[in-house]
């Protein structure tokens, strides 16, 4: 308690001496492309205007405050109506409304044109990851949050871009206009850039669209904006606008690691590559939930650790995946546990199985192979 | 049958006799001052303990990194202390307040209905219990925001049914309350007493209670959808079944746009109390006043979706909503210039009521403003779901609905106990009160304004400076609480004794009984010149 | 006796609102641990249940001695018609979010589905609908038979309540009773139609959001049927003791006036819901 106590405080003074060098952000982050420009000066608009009326109306409350007073023996006087005063004082406030409501329509038509895009991505919600589709392309990823639990955990420094940074950002060409089309796959979320002066709820089922053009190269962050469970505050959005050559390089190295994936999946893995390449993989998509340990959190989310459907056998006697078996909740998911056929490929999926029979505190012993898994979808 | 009813007839004549004492006074009664007094304390108590499920959250944004809860606890805390702030805090208060002072203002005898008065107080229980103890079923409390937004509550564990019939029995306990206000207005008043001569603030309860009316069965179907879908396999919020889950969105909100006006109209009964008794001058505007809350009630019944600026609606709704939110900035502003009307030339002195009445219209003008900034549907954009969000309801509904109450509280509160309060501590409650609670929550519009989400437990580095400031406003926030809870109870066990008219330019009925007002008044109406 | 009606009655303290908390309780408590399969929650429904009736029929009791020994006067008689009135309107508005959710089902977020090519391929927006993940086909509701006839059925309990209502103020007891024994026997008629209906349909509640808003807007209109057909018991059971006379019977009035809402209610489902 009384530790406690000294440390918020400790921490507070420091806080307080470190005030000069800390970076106070007092408004919208600078904004990068047409739209955040426009919602930039409306904002602008909207305060002048708003602190402008404060003051007037404030000016005069705070000087009859101080010139009313019994104290310095002003007499109450006794009116109570003002026909004309009191029309004034609404039909004012109406026009000046007008003022703020003209610009604000104009950008909201232009904000929901997505007509006459020069590409379309297809962005998908899930707890608690983002998943980006380049239509057209081929190229699928998904982007998971890249900050430690080290750090969120206070075990190690805290980076820069602490809980703002990914493993796989979105790439896309500066100069185009982008169209995003968004849905979820379990729960709403929401996608945020502010700089892009963008943001879109992600709803499952449905598709929501929206667009943006950036004008400058550069690594810009958003966060998911709608509370969508427990991780909710670390799934970040990161996307680096690049030129369009290097746009087209990127696009090209994404392929190349789609086709050199596929091409692992048809050999044979041995037990000790499976269990390792599983492990990475349970650690960036199972973790959150099932916990590194394989412990869950009961009641939510249950433990892999001598779970029976991760101990008991994947592939019935007629060779066929046991319906409610570990390849069947892999692949398909219930209910909260995700289906992760369109997430992740042969190679990961037969390893973070065979992980979770050989790990975890699990000693099952088998061996799930790609080519298994390939066959089962 | 009969002989019971005999009896009772003859217990209001004389006041000894056969009332109950103890604890069954308060578990029985059907008298609106008992049961006044049972909803504020009720309500103090949940705020304390709203209050505190704050602290825990302050103390866990105090710096970035998680330090003391995991994510999905800290989910829990943001959601019960959103719900129990809004329906075990404000609402019951402001019931309170109306039981206390509705019947001694139009110089009615009791509610309409004492026994059904009492029984709204009495769902309250199981509500908050229901509430409470949810925190200990497996998987803990709901974690999906006060909104309750469908799929997240879907997924959620027992404590979501627990809340969902929470919110029924608050329901029912709202309607019944409301019902028994309206009908008390329209059928109690002393003779004499025409509509347009009441005191504003029972006619912003009047009309509050309408809001009420309207709203709360909406919500109760949005619930419901919400236990069919989790339970009995229906599918109104499940796309794969042609459902929607902004359809919840929609329902809740066609709710939640006027609770919040619920939540403030009676705050502003309260001022245009206050105001005109501290500046000796009449209440400015009275017409005006009317005619401005009717005007605020009707549009909040078409403004909802400004909440669900993200969403995708199409263009048209988009724009409609935006315009319909903007409009609600006039009458809101007639409401402010008539009460700096009113205090114009006036005689005008600071006592603790007063500095409460004066500070909201200030503060809460500026929660207006954020409103309003927010309305402005291209700037939301980059608002939503924001801390900016968090700075402007919590402007509107601590700065507004709370400070109102309290003033409202130091204000009345001489004629329930009988005693002045103590005005220093008063006084110093309401100064610590105001500056924590602008070092608290007016660096949130710059968080926001930067970029922090709300609802999350831990944020980037950018924002730790201003949370760290605001978390320490908070705490000290919470302690001055405390400081009132101690004038409060200092109060009710002693103090000067307080005249009939307590302040020296007060006005109506309620003013006219002895202090404290005894348990009985107005048998025999008074009579209005 | 007679100064009571002078002034406002006023009951003195009573156990019934703590009790209703109790029994509310009860039932809410028991009903999420049902629904999480924990143990005792289906004994404390049904303790609750138990305590609710008692309630029930205790409370309406001691406002009906309360009645008849003439404690009101014509101040209280008109809260009563205030509180009636506006308990009908939270009632009204109850439905409206039901009726909402059906509007926007229809006509918003089925067409939203459609769109969504990329997600939902080949689902047209039609109604009635499942959804698109629906697999079979099935029967919706068809108008023209029974719920025409029920349709029929509550407008005609509705003239016979007024009939009935007339011999309450001519005096005329028979008629009385038997306007009320009709009504009682047309509103019984309807819920075995309806039942009868429930057991032939061609669809759960499950069947995607047609089944949804179908069940859970009939469902609801027949459950307000039921307790009207019940309100309306008891008052004839009252006028066969003898209650009321034809200045002083807000109770029938009061019952009168939920029947004659619970009817309006048919009207929009007969329409929204069955025929368009
Ligand atoms: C007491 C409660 C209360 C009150 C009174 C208000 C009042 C207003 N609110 Fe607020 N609001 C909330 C409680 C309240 N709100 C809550 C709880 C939420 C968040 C819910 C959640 O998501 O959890 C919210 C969220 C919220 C949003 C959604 C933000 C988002 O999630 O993105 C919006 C958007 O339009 C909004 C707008 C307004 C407006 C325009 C007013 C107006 O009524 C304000 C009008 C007042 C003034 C403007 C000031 C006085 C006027 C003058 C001095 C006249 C001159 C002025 C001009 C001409 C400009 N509110
Ligand atoms: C209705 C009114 C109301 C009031 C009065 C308050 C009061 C306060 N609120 Fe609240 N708040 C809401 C309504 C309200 N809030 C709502 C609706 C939400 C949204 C929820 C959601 O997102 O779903 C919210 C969300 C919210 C958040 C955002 C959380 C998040 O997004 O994750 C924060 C963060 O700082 C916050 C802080 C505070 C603080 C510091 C106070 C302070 O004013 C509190 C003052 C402190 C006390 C009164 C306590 C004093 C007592 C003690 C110190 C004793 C301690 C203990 C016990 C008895 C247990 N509130
Ligand atoms: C969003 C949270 C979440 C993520 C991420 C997640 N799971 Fe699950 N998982 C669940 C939940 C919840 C269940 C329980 C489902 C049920 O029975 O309702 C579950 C169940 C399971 C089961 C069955 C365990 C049992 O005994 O019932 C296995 C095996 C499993 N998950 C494996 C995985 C693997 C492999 C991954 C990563 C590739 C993963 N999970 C990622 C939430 C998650
Ligand atoms: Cu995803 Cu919040
Ligand atoms: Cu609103």
């Amino acid at each position: 308690m009384n530790k406690k106590a000294i440390f918020f405080l400790g921490t507070g003074l420091s806080s307080i001496v470190s005030t000069a060098q800390a970076a106070y952000q007092l408004n919208l982050r600078a904004p990068v492309t047409e739209i955040a420009r426009q919602i930039y000066d409306l904002h602008m608009l909207i305060v002048y205007v708003c602190l402008a009326i404060f003051v007037v109306v404030f000016g005069v409350m705070f000087y009859s405050l101080y010139k009313h007073r019994k104290s310095v023996g002003h007499q109450a006087a006794q009116f109570h109506e003002h026909h004309t005063l009191e029309i004034v004082w609404t039909i004012i406030p109406a026009l000046i409304l007008l003022v703020m409501a003209i610009p604000a329509t104009k950008t909201i038509l232009a904000m929901k044109d997505t007509t006459e895009a020069d590409m379309t991505v297809k962005v998908t919600g899930h707890q608690w990851k983002w998943e980006y589709e380049y239509l057209g392309k081929d190229v699928r990823f998904i982007s998971n949050l890249a900050t430690t639990q080290d750090q969120i955990n206070n075990k190690a420094e805290k980076g820069e871009n602490y809980l703002l940074e990914v493993d796989n950002p979105m790439v896309v060409p500066v100069g185009k206009k982008v169209r995003v089309v968004l849905t979820a796959d379990d729960v709403i979320h929401s996608w945020s850039v502010p700089s892009f002066g963008v943001k879109q709820d992600a709803i499952p089922g449905f598709i929501k669209e929206t667009w943006f053009r950036v004008d400058q190269p550069g690594t810009y962050r958003g966060q998911c904006s709608e509370l969508c469970g427990k991780n909710h505050g670390f799934m970040p959005i990161v996307i680096e606008a690049v030129t369009e050559d290097k746009y087209n390089a990127w696009i090209d190295s994404k392929k190349a690691a789609v086709a050199a994936a596929a091409a692992s999946g048809d050999k044979e893995w041995t037990k000790d590559d499976l269990v390792a390449n599983g492990k990475a993989v349970y650690e960036k998509n199972c973790a959150v939930c099932h916990q590194a340990s394989g412990a869950g959190l009961p009641p939510a989310f249950p433990a892999l650790t001598g779970s029976k459907i991760a101990n008991a056998p994947i592939f019935g006697a007629d060779g066929k995946y046991l319906k409610d078996g570990h390849l069947d909740r892999v692949l398909n998911g219930v209910r909260v546990m995700p289906s992760w056929k369109a997430l992740l490929n042969d190679v990961e999926i037969a390893s973070v199985i065979t992980y979770e029979r050989n790990a975890l505190g699990n000693s099952v012993g088998d061996v799930l192979q790609p080519a298994q898994v390939k066959a089962a979808r | 049958m009969s002989t019971t009813t005999a009896t009772h007839h003859d217990d209001h004549a004389h006041d000894s006799h056969g009332h109950p004492t103890g604890l069954m006074r308060w578990v029985k009664s059907t008298n609106h001052k008992d049961i006044g007094t049972m909803y504020l304390w009720f309500s103090f108590t949940m705020f304390l303990f709203a209050g505190g499920l704050a602290m825990l959250i302050r103390a866990e944004l105090f710096q970035p990194g998680l330090q003391f809860f995991q994510p999905e606890f800290f989910n829990q805390l943001t959601t019960l202390h959103g719900l129990i702030m809004i329906f075990g805090a404000i609402m019951p208060a402001f019931v309170g307040l109306a039981n206390w002072q509705v019947p001694l203002m139009i110089g009615a005898p009791d509610m309409a209905f004492p026994r059904l008065n009492n029984m709204s107080f009495w769902l309250l229980i199981p509500a908050a219990f229901l509430l409470l103890t949810s925190f200990f079923v497996p998987g803990g409390a709901v974690a999906g925001g006060w909104t309750l937004y469908p799929p997240l509550s879907v997924q959620g564990g027992m404590s979501v049914d627990m809340t969902i019939f929470a919110v029924h029995i608050l329901g029912i306990s709202s309607i019944v309350g409301s019902i028994n206000i309206i009908t008390t207005i329209f059928n109690m008043r002393a003779p004499g007493m025409t509509l347009m001569k009441m005191p504003m603030f029972v006619w912003t309860w009047l009309i509050t209670a309408y809001l009420l009316i309207a709203a709360m069965p909406v919500l109760a179907g949005a619930v419901t959808m919400l236990l069919t879908d989790r339970h009995f396999g229906t599918h109104f919020f499940n796309a794969a079944g042609g459902g929607d889950p902004v359809l919840f969105q929609h329902v809740f909100w066609f709710f939640g746009h006027p609770e919040v006006y619920i939540m403030i109209l009676p705050a502003f009964g309260i001022l245009s109390t206050i105001i005109p008794t501290f500046a000796r001058k009449p209440l400015f505007g009275y017409a005006s006043m009317v005619y401005a809350t009717t005007a605020i009630a009707v549009l909040s019944f078409v403004v909802w979706a400004h909440h669900m600026f993200t969403t995708g609606m199409p263009v048209a709704g988009q724009l409609f909503f935006m315009y319909s939110t903007m409009l609600i900035s006039i009458p809101t502003g007639v409401k402010v210039f008539n009460w700096l009307a009113t205090m114009w030339k006036g005689s005008m002195t600071f006592e603790t009521p007063m500095l409460f009445a004066v500070a909201v219209v200030f503060l809460f003008t500026i929660g207006g403003f954020s409103g309003l900034v927010c309305s402005i549907l291209p700037v939301d954009i980059q608002l939503q779901d924001t801390y900016y969000v968090v700075a402007h309801f919590h402007y509107v509904l601590f700065s507004g609905a709370a400070m109102a109450i309290m003033g409202g509280i130091y204000y009345w509160i001489p004629k329930w106990t009988g005693h002045m309060y103590d005005e220093k501590l008063g006084k110093v409650h309401f100064w610590l009160t105001t500056i924590a609670f602008n070092v608290t929550f007016f660096p949130m519009h710059f968080t926001g304004l930067a970029g922090m989400p709300r609802r999350i437990p831990d944020y980037a580095q950018q924002f730790a400076e201003f949370n760290m400031i605001s978390s320490l406003g908070a705490f000290a926030l919470g302690l001055s609480q405390l400081l009132f809870l101690y004038v409060v109870i200092k109060c009710i066990r002693g103090g000067a004794k307080a005249t009939n008219q307590v302040w020296e330019g007060a006005h109506g009925l309620e003013w006219t009984v002895p202090s404290p007002a005894p348990f009985h008044t107005f048998e025999t109406p008074p009579v209005l010149k | 006796m007679s100064q009571n009606t002078k002034n406002y009655y006023l009951p003195g303290p009573s156990f019934w609102p703590a009790i209703a908390a109790t029994a509310l309780f009860l039932l809410a408590g028991g009903f999420a641990m049902a629904l999480n399969n924990i143990a005792p929650g289906k004994l404390l429904m049904v303790a609750g249940g138990v305590i609710f009736a008692y309630l029930l029929f205790g409370w309406f009791s001691e406002v009906i001695g309360e009645s008849i020994s003439k404690v009101y006067n014509k101040q209280v008689d008109k809260s009563f018609r205030w509180g009636m009135g506006w308990f009908i309107f939270s009632e009204v508005m109850f439905f409206f979010g039901f009726f909402g959710a059906l509007f926007y089902a229809r006509n918003v977020s089925l067409h939203w589905l459609a769109d969504a090519q990329l997600l939902w391929p080949g689902f047209v927006a039609s109604w009635p609908s499942a959804g698109p993940a629906a697999k079979e086909a099935f029967t919706p509701m068809a108008a023209w038979g029974i719920p025409a006839i029920n349709t029929l059925i509550l407008l005609s309990s509705g003239a016979t309540l007024t009939w009935a209502h007339w011999g309450l103020m001519k005096n005329n007891r028979k008629q009385l009773a038997m306007g009320l024994i009709l009504t009682i026997a047309l509103g019984a008629t309807f819920l075995f139609l309806q039942a009868h209906e429930y057991a032939e349909a061609g669809f759960t509640i499950k069947t995607g959001i047609y089944g949804a808003t179908f069940y859970m807007l009939t469902g609801f209109h027949g459950l307000h049927v039921t307790l009207g057909a019940i309100m309306l018991t008891v008052i004839l059971i009252r006028v066969l003791k003898g209650h009321f006379d034809s200045h002083n019977h807000f109770g029938f009035e009061a019952v009168a006036w939920y029947w004659h809402f619970v009817d309006v209610v048919w009207l929009f489902l007969f329409i929204f819901v069955y025929w368009l």
